[in-house]
């Protein structure tokens, strides 16, 4: 039987590159009462297809019902459930933290620690950022936190089938067989790229 | 313009007649202009102007839920097509394949809130089951093309198309777009199959329960059901897809579901589900639901298996298919006791005997042979016909079973006579919900359709919604008294030149159905009947299926009527 207990559940979803494509995913969620965590969205190495990584919170049923829906809708061409699969998953953050003379050194002192890059240096504040898994970047939040954090701004997880998996069970797999080796885009024809080149007369 | 040189609003017309549509329902305006031009030039396509979009919608809707073919409806702009919306959201929860197609203003007077203009895509997104903005000429036949298959395959649904005017009128070089193959539906993984056929045969008290996705496999489920010799329950919207004659018959469930239907669920030990969603006006309370049954579900749609009940076989895949299967390795699992107790609760349904709603529903839909076409409204009159009706075959019965749509009714079977011209198309409607779509009449009249009937039961009450009042409200009537305003029906019809007959009584009754049936013209029947009266049986909302009221409960005091404290 399915896990009764809501946790976050990591789905991505390989979409044509549509106009509204994001507003029928995320109008499909709110009307059904889905709970999205964070949705990253980025085009993929396909003209035409981009991809999304969203963290999805609720039971299996609920998120198994939540990727059955997203399926049906026309433009999205594939759903990876990364629960079925070994997979790497990445966020990354922005923090700007408050520093005082004497409290620059810890600071940069405990970035280093998390192997965070300073990517602006001001007089009352340090601007650092960090990539990691959830609990690295949550980790690293907390321990500013003291400090005074002015500014945060996360992407949301981004997410990947591992290519190393082949040791896998291949019944774990919708089709029965291994998808991480083969390439996610095969063969989709962007309908509208013609008229995405219509000038906008406005 | 002749017909040489190809516009956007041509290639529209062409693709269309490509794709074997003959006739389409619309009203035009000024963002659509040129496709009404363009329709000039193609006599081969029929045209049928209603007199409201939404009467438009309903009629492609009807034309599709008779023939199983696609409808389509055409709109202009801004107030024509948010004048779809009803019509869309009801083909989207119904799965009725629809192409609705507006004229929007030109490229680049969108998004300034020009003339006319609403972001009907934005609006529709979910209601329908995809849209389009067609944004090159060169792609619009392929988007018709793409949109056609896409509300025709796997589960069916509307799927709207705007083209803004500009592209209307712009020259077109292309390809027409020939039809799209349907693909293939996916064949249900036989270990599916064989751990359904287990539970099948390892049944005592088995129910077999078919809905509105197992329409087209009426044969099938037919076979199956006799190979097996399992009882087979209709939801409303699966009506017709098993005979109505077979004695393994038990009617329809749910919130005025049969008494044999709703205690065969109750206690069935496998209940096997084909082409349905376990809506909640079928399951009741949903944890008592079938509560000591395994269930089996057959359904196209994935999203559907497991949405609603807990299934302990699902069978992903094309009705028909599955039925086939797991109609191979049958045995007749003879249940002496089992077909006895149902036969027991079937008697437990009793013909109505004394004048009054029921009464009028049962004399007019006994006159109907198996090739009528009967549509019904929403309301106490819509439960009445689903009760009373018998279906020997698919597609006879129309009616908005999720969104429960008022002035569906009357539209709905003028689409259906015009796909078939030589049946018979019936409607029963109340005297609320025939108000909303009444302007259709001149439809009728001005396309001189002779085989529409209408039958009007007239509560001079929103009958299901005074029910409720009764009911659940402590009988606090409020607005849903219509006899003071109601039109003179019979004068109502004359207006357009439609006949009009009515019967008040019992006595009255069998000659007014006998001359409305037999006028040469379509027609019209009121039939007046007491104010106050119930549906029955009866699960009331939040209640499970095995505590339905089977009975309407004596009266402990008289209820005070809107009308009577009006006139008081
Ligand atoms: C468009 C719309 N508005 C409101 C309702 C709510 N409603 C359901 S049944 C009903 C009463 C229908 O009255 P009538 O058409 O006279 O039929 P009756 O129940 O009396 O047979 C109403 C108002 C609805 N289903 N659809
Ligand atoms: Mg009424």
């Amino acid at each position: 039987m399915t896990d009764p207990t809501p946790r976050d559940h990591l789905v991505s979803a390989l979409v044509r590159d549509e106009p509204r494509v994001l507003t029928r995913i995320t109008s499909l969620f709110g009307r059904r009462g889905y709970n999205i965590r964070s949705l990253s969205v980025g085009s993929t190495e396909h003209p035409g297809v981009s991809r999304m990584t969203f963290v999805v919170t609720g039971d299996r049923g609920v998120v198994e019902q939540a990727m059955r829906q997203l399926e049906k809708l026309h433009d999205v061409i594939r759903i990876i459930d990364h629960s079925l699969e070994k997979y790497v998953d990445r966020e990354l953050v922005l923090v700007k933290v408050a520093i005082t003379p004497e409290s620059r050194v810890e600071v940069r002192q405990i970035a280093e620690d998390f192997r965070a890059r300073i990517v602006d240096v001001g007089r009352h504040a340090l601007t650092f950022e960090v990539t990691g898994d959830e609990g690295k970047i949550t980790a690293f939040i907390e321990q500013m936190r003291p400090f005074g954090i002015l500014e945060t701004m996360r992407t949301g997880r981004v997410a990947l089938t591992r290519g190393s998996n082949a040791d896998i069970p291949a019944h774990v797999y919708h089709e029965g067989e291994t998808q991480a080796l083969k390439p996610a885009v095969e063969g989709i024809e962007p309908r509208e790229e013609k008229a995405r080149g219509v000038p906008n007369l406005f | 313009m002749t017909q040489g040189d190809m516009t956007g609003a041509k290639a529209l017309w062409a693709t269309l007649v490509g794709h074997g549509i003959t006739t389409v329902f619309g009203y035009p305006g000024g963002a659509i202009m040129p496709v009404y031009d363009a329709l000039t030039f193609y006599p081969e396509m029929r045209h049928i102007l209603a007199r409201h979009e939404q009467g438009a919608i309903h009629a492609a809707e009807g034309w599709a839920k008779a023939t199983g073919e696609i409808g389509v409806c055409l709109a202009t702009s801004g107030p024509g097509a948010t004048n779809l919306v009803t019509g869309l959201a009801d083909a989207m929860m119904d799965s009725v394949p629809l192409l609705a197609i507006t004229g929007n203003v030109a490229r680049h007077l969108m998004g300034t809130d020009a003339f006319q203009e609403a972001d009907i895509t934005g609006i529709t997104l979910p209601i329908t089951k995809h849209n389009y903005v067609v944004r090159d000429v060169e792609e619009l036949p392929q988007v018709i093309a793409e949109a056609i298959r896409i509300a025709r395959s796997g589960r069916p649904g509307p799927v709207l198309v705007d083209i803004p005017k500009d592209i209307q009128l712009a020259a077109y070089q292309g390809e027409i777009a020939t039809p799209h193959a349907r693909p293939e539906a996916p064949a249900p993984a036989p270990e599916a199959l064989e751990r359904a056929r287990e539970l099948l045969r390892s049944a005592k008290k088995p129910v077999i329960m078919v809905g509105g996705g197992a329409l087209d496999a009426a044969a099938e489920v037919t076979a199956l059901a006799r190979a097996w010799d399992i009882p087979v329950i209709t939801t409303l919207m699966g009506l017709g897809a098993f005979p109505s004659s077979d004695p393994l018959w038990l009617g329809m469930p749910g919130m005025h579901g049969s008494v044999a239907a709703n205690r065969a669920i109750s206690e069935a030990d496998v209940l096997l589900g084909i082409g349905l969603r376990f809506d909640d006006r079928v399951t009741g309370r949903v944890n008592g639901f079938a509560p000591n049954a395994a269930i089996i579900h057959v359904e196209l749609d994935a999203a559907e298996i497991g949405k609603i009940v807990r299934t302990h076989v699902p069978v992903r895949g094309d009705a028909r298919v599955a039925a086939r299967l797991l109609t191979e390795g049958a045995q007749n699992l003879d249940l002496p006791e089992w077909k006895a107790q149902i036969e027991e609760w079937k008697t437990r349904t009793q013909r109505p005997d004394h004048w009054g709603a029921a009464y009028g529903v049962q004399a007019v839909v006994e006159r109907l042979g198996p090739d009528d076409i009967l549509s019904s409204d929403v309301g106490q009159h819509q439960m009445l016909a689903a009760q009373l009706a018998r279906f020997e075959r698919p597609r006879r019965w129309l009616n908005s079973g999720g969104l429960g749509t008022m002035g569906f009714g009357f539209p709905a079977a003028i689409g259906a006579a015009l796909a078939e011209p030589g049946v018979r198309s019936v409607v029963i409607a109340g005297d609320g919900g025939f108000q909303m779509t009444a302007q259709e009449l001149a439809t009728l009249k001005m396309y001189d359709i002779r085989n529409v009937k209408i039958c009007i039961v007239n509560n001079s009450y929103l009958g299901m919604v005074r029910q409720w009042q009764e009911m659940f409200h402590g009988r606090r009537y409020s607005e849903v008294w219509l006899g003071d305003s109601n039109p003179d029906f019979l004068k109502l019809a004359d207006a357009y030149d439609v006949p009009g007959y009515r019967a008040s009584s019992a006595e009255e009754l069998p000659a007014a159905i006998d001359a409305w049936l037999a006028d040469p013209k379509s027609a019209l029947l009121e039939i007046v009947v007491p104010h106050e009266h119930a549906v029955f049986p009866m699960v009331p909302a939040g209640a499970a299926l095995s505590e339905m009221l089977e009975a309407e409960p004596p009266r402990t005091a008289q209820p005070v009527s809107q009308k009577e404290a009006k006139d008081a």
